[in-house]
């Protein structure tokens, strides 16, 4: 579980005093901390080039370029790096040992470890996790994914060159999937959204059969039904079993395997979820023209919100459903069907405690960041990370900056 | 009639057209009129009392010496409403003339509806034509490249995800040249701003990226933008009628916007990116206004010049005219925001007349210099009246807030050898805004 | 014969007339809701903007650019919806089938202003043969059509004057007024119906949601 072995004692620490890191470096870049609170860092500029600070201490690394610097869930840091005009990752503080012309879009698997980006080298694309690259490159790649494992990649890969506007040969298809560097075989004229199924074993992707005809390709196997459009597919957990949106004479539909799962249509139908025990399904959906709401298992909630309406979030119970909302241009977060009284100029995606009981989310007000918790904020701070509950739900992690201070905070639920 | 009109080669017309059977040409049409439309279509053609009016609202017609083939009633009649007389029964050569008018002879500026007494957006007639042209695979070559490139790479030019991120890192560094603490902030989430553009800029006009870096310092605003497919807020998709890319790309751009967690998307000087994104992307996804604030340049300059932002140093000297796009002054009202900005800007300006919301269309926009090379003749031919307003101002500078309209008016002004200039307002900014000494030195 | 074009022929007419006139209006209503993307963006304020820029005249800079147009074609409509209206003749079969009148127009503007109706038609029917735009998408049907509507005021011009005999004329007068009212909802002539409507909805199109003019 998330957080197990942090601090949970109820305390404040003041980590690092910005003011000095502002001083000591020309120039800093966004602040980032890690997920437990511990660190914070950002891309700065040094003698030679740019590094990574954290908290007091500094990468010895120069490099050239350094950006997109995150921290993973278990709170290791890294950064894209240009090094001798060649790019790379450096992880904490140690770059890896291949180089690329380019490599970027990092993502982490579900596993919260295993890093994957796409490369280009020698004018070929790949996907590289933790420094083991494809061995084979392709003209290019838009979409990629990891499995839950880490241990297998799968993108959507260009298959032949085309010739400047050329339609007749994209029509053809030269678009098709490559799974750990090997390419189905069939084409299609696009392929977007991979996925992988829990075991890493099937790779599913939306397709386009015609110009104006959509499907799912699974493993390479297209769905013998096609779509007037379909949106990213997704596996049913623990199963090979596909579902995707899908448009349906004019209709979106929730359809499984090619079937319709629900008896409902919608006028827009996305963002798909499982709950945590794969029992129970949510999804962004549209009744009415320009009005959006949460549909959980076909039935939507009676509330529904003019503006936008985010990806559905599951309590781990999987009996609640939370959700961040924006209507009449004010942000807020929707728990089971009903909005927060309070809206916010901007918020975050709403975290649930272990015990489903409680919510929190980051929030904006007026330029300043708070703590929103169960829809009531709390002190405003100059810059805020997203908190989080502890494992047994009794305390919240603050991550702020207060005074130019970067401070790590445990307050009791109680106290908020 | 219609023979004297000059057929133009396209392989995007000429060879799905062979493979045409008259029952798809009906399945497809009947499809459109039954399932696609409802009100609108059918009572504007039951409206329309072929008075004529709308005529002289065209600039093809105009340019083209009073041509009845091409007032926009007589292109409506040579596509929907025969398709409508006939049922749909009607052939391939059918099918492609009606795809040479509705994709190449009308730019969808709509001038023609504020012409028309009873306001019939005979746009919407000619975009329902070319949906059913794209059905049946017969969209001009050039134009359906463009939207096959939005739907591989979610960008009109084929730009990689590398060659786009790479292209921001080096005008960052560009920009640093002028302002030491410049920059272009990528993936930061919370940003006020998210600042997007169409894929011409980091494929063939880089330098207005770094531009918008320097200008964005020097108003002290936060703002992003994104290093994931979704940054490019342009949309030929939705006029080569394949809405359903059209929305897939308009998703993708609100939800990176939606992910970054920013307040408004900026968008750079463009007007049928500003159309897509703000009223037939949401349209379609089934938003009656954009889930976000969305801020076309003109309103955002505006903003920046007349709370104090940015301020002007030395106006241009030069005589400007200007180009009133579309789609965001018949489309937004930004008429008057876009003669504030001139007015503070330039010394001497002169209007085109007419102007505002009346003024003619560049010829350009609505996917017209999308359809590619072998369609320019006819575009400089539909677009005499242009020039010749342009040359009345006497003019120097042409300023376009739009990429089409620039690129449109820099071909009519090659064309017609009128040896003006064009510029965006973005360029008129870096000539005439005040960047402090103290940022100059900054961090020096 | 005149009996029946008296009585039932009229309330059929007008039966027709407003019944076909209801049904194009609801229908389009529910047409519209299908459309998804019409009703939500209709505003009162910013329809009836618009339609009062367009009923007004020389209100659009299209009416500015051709006056003279303009201002006969508005004499046009006003005598067509006018003249039938207030005719003393018409409002005397009112008064004397339903017991109510109103004020009628001097027999002599009468006669003037169907005069004008029917030589503006004519010259309607002449632009549509002599403006090459015009002639290219007219069709035998629009002739027709405007002969619907110059015939009752043609016969009744003859009726009014006695010219032949006014036994059959006033019937011929009967039947091609009757015409004339079947023909709206069903023809380009629902023009008259709809014109509100799809000025209305053009006018929110640029004012409400586009923050822009329509005339």
């Amino acid at each position: 579980m998330v957080g197990e072995n942090w601090d949970w004692e109820p305390n404040k620490k003041q980590v690092t005093d910005l003011e000095i890191i502002r001083k000591k470096y020309s120039r800093v870049d966004e602040l980032i901390v890690s997920p437990n609170g511990e660190k914070i860092a950002a891309p700065v500029k040094v003698d030679g080039g740019f590094s990574a600070f954290y908290n007091e201490d500094v990468w010895p690394e120069t490099s050239e370029l350094l950006w997109n610097l995150r921290f993973t869930p278990e709170g290791r840091l890294y950064g894209l790096a240009r090094i001798d005009d060649q790019w790379t990752v450096i992880v904490d503080g140690t770059p890896w040992k291949e180089r690329f012309e380019y490599v970027w879009s990092p993502k982490i698997a579900a596993n919260g470890k295993s890093l994957g980006l796409i490369y280009k080298r020698e004018d070929a694309y790949g996907i590289v996790i933790d420094d083991k690259p494809w061995e084979n490159g392709f003209l290019a790649i838009r979409d990629y994914c990891l499995s839950p494992d880490g241990k297998n990649s799968a993108a959507t890969v260009q298959m032949e060159a085309l010739a400047e506007a050329d339609i007749e040969h994209f029509a053809r298809g030269v678009w098709s999937v490559a799974v750990n560097g090997s390419a189905w075989d069939k084409k299609f004229i696009n392929a977007w959204s991979p996925i992988f199924n829990s075991d890493g074993s099937k790779v599913a992707a939306e397709m386009r059969s015609t110009m104006y005809e959509y499907s799912i390709a699974v493993n390479g196997e297209v769905w013998p039904v096609n779509y007037g459009c379909v949106w990213a597919p997704l596996f049913r957990p623990g199963t090979d079993s596909v579902l995707t949106p899908a448009r349906d004479a004019g209709k979106w539909i929730l359809t499984e395997n090619g079937s319709p799962v629900w008896d409902k249509k919608f006028n827009q139908l996305w963002h798909v979820v499982f709950s945590p025990d794969g029992k129970k399904i949510a999804a962004v959906a549209s009744e009415e023209f320009g009005r959006w709401t949460i549909v959980v298992d076909g039935k939507p909630w009676k509330k529904s919100w003019s503006d936008f309406v985010d990806k559905p979030v599951f309590s781990s119970d999987g009996n609640r459903v939370a959700v961040i909302i924006k209507d009449k241009n004010r942000w807020t977060i929707a728990v089971d069907g009903q909005a927060w009284s309070q809206d916010f100029d901007m918020i975050w995606d709403p975290v649930f405690s272990a015990d489903s009981q409680h919510i929190v989310a980051k929030a904006e007000l007026n330029g300043k960041y708070c703590a929103v918790i169960d829809g009531k904020s709390s002190g405003f701070y100059d810059q805020l990370w997203e908190p989080l509950f502890s494992p047994d739900g009794k305390n919240v992690l603050l991550k702020f900056v207060e005074n130019n201070v970067y401070c790590r905070q445990v307050i009791p639920l109680s106290q908020l | 009639m219609r023979e004297d009109v000059e057929r133009v080669a396209d392989v995007g017309l000429d060879e799905p057209i062979k493979k045409l059977t008259p029952e798809r040409i009906e399945k497809t049409v009947n499809h459109v009129l039954d399932n696609e439309c409802a009100a609108r279509l059918k009572v504007y053609l039951d409206t329309c009392v072929r008075c004529g009016l709308c005529a002289e609202a065209c600039h093809t017609y105009l340019s083209r010496d009073k041509d009845p083939m091409f007032a926009p009633v007589s292109k409506v009649k040579n596509t929907i409403w025969e398709l409508v007389k006939r049922k749909g029964k009607v052939d391939g050569e059918f099918i492609r003339n009606m795809a040479q008018i509705a994709f190449t002879e009308c730019g969808a500026c709509r001038r023609c509806s504020m012409y028309c007494p009873f306001g019939i957006d005979i746009s919407y007639l000619i975009m329902t034509a070319r949906r059913i042209c794209a059905l049946l695979d017969v969209v001009p070559q050039y134009l359906q490249d463009t939207t096959n490139s939005h739907a591989a790479t979610s960008n009109q030019m084929w730009v990689q995800q590398d060659e786009w991120i790479d292209t921001l890192q080096w005008q960052e560094e560009d920009a640093l040249l002028e302002i030491p603490t410049a920059r272009i902030p990528l993936e930061k989430e919370g940003a006020d701003i998210m600042y997007s553009v169409i894929a011409p800029e980091p494929k063939i006009l880089a330098q207005l990226l770094g531009n918008i870096a320097i200008i964005m310092r020097v108003a002290g605003l936060d703002w992003t933008m994104p290093a994931t497919d979704g940054w490019d807020n342009s949309n030929m998709a939705m006029y080569s009628g394949d809405f359903e890319i059209m929305g897939r790309v308009e998703r993708l751009h609100w939800e990176t916007a939606a992910r970054l967690k920013v307040k408004k998307i900026v968008m750079g000087e463009c007007g049928h990116a500003f159309r897509g994104a703000v009223y037939d992307g949401p349209r379609w996804l089934g938003w009656q206004f954009p889930p976000i604030q969305m801020v076309h340049a003109i309103e955002f300059y505006y903003d920046l010049i007349s709370t104090g932002k940015i301020k002007i140093k030395q106006k241009i000297k030069e005589h400007v005219t200007v180009q009133d796009p579309c789609n965001t002054v018949r489309g937004r009202g930004l008429g008057d925001k876009l003669r504030y900005i001139i007015d503070a800007t330039c010394e001497k300006f002169t209007d085109m007349a007419p102007n505002q919301e009346h003024n003619y269309c560049c010829a350009a926009g609505g996917g017209v210099i999308n359809c590619g090379p072998p369609w320019k003749r006819s575009r400089m031919i539909s677009n005499r009246i242009k020039a010749e307003q342009i040359e009345r101002t006497g003019a120097d500078i042409v300023i376009t807030p739009c990429h089409n309209c620039h690129s449109g008016i820099e071909d009519i002004i090659g064309h017609y050898k009128l040896g003006k200039h064009v510029k965006f307002i973005s360029e008129i900014l870096m000539e005439t805004m005040e960047i402090p000494d103290e940022m100059r030195g900054e961090g020096a | 014969m005149y009996e029946f074009s008296r009585g039932p022929l009229v309330w059929i007419a007008f039966a027709v007339f407003f019944g076909g006139s209801l049904y194009r209006i609801i229908s389009t209503i529910i047409q519209s809701k299908k459309d998804k993307v019409v009703l939500p963006y209709m505003k009162w304020k910013f329809s009836l903007r618009s339609i009062m820029h367009w009923i007004m005249p020389l209100g659009s800079v299209n009416m500015r650019m051709r006056p003279a147009f303009t201002i006969f074609s508005f004499l046009f409509h006003i005598c067509l919806l006018a003249t039938p209206l207030l005719t003393l003749g018409h409002v005397v079969l009112f008064k004397e089938s339903w017991g109510f009148d109103w004020w009628t127009l001097p027999a002599g503007l009468s006669t003037v202003m169907t005069l004008f109706v029917i030589c503006g038609g004519i010259l309607f029917g002449l632009r549509r043969i002599a403006d090459p735009t015009v002639r290219l998408v007219s069709s035998f049907s629009d002739f027709v059509l405007l002969a619907i509507v110059l015939g009752p005021f043609i016969t009744g011009l003859l009726a009014y004057f006695q010219v032949f005999e006014y036994q059959t004329i006033i019937i011929l007068h009967m039947w091609s007024g009757a015409l004339w009212l079947c023909v709206v909802p069903f023809t380009r002539m629902v023009h008259m119906i709809m014109f509100p409507l799809t000025r209305g909805y053009m006018g929110c199109e640029f004012g409400y949601v586009r923050n822009a003019r329509d005339w």
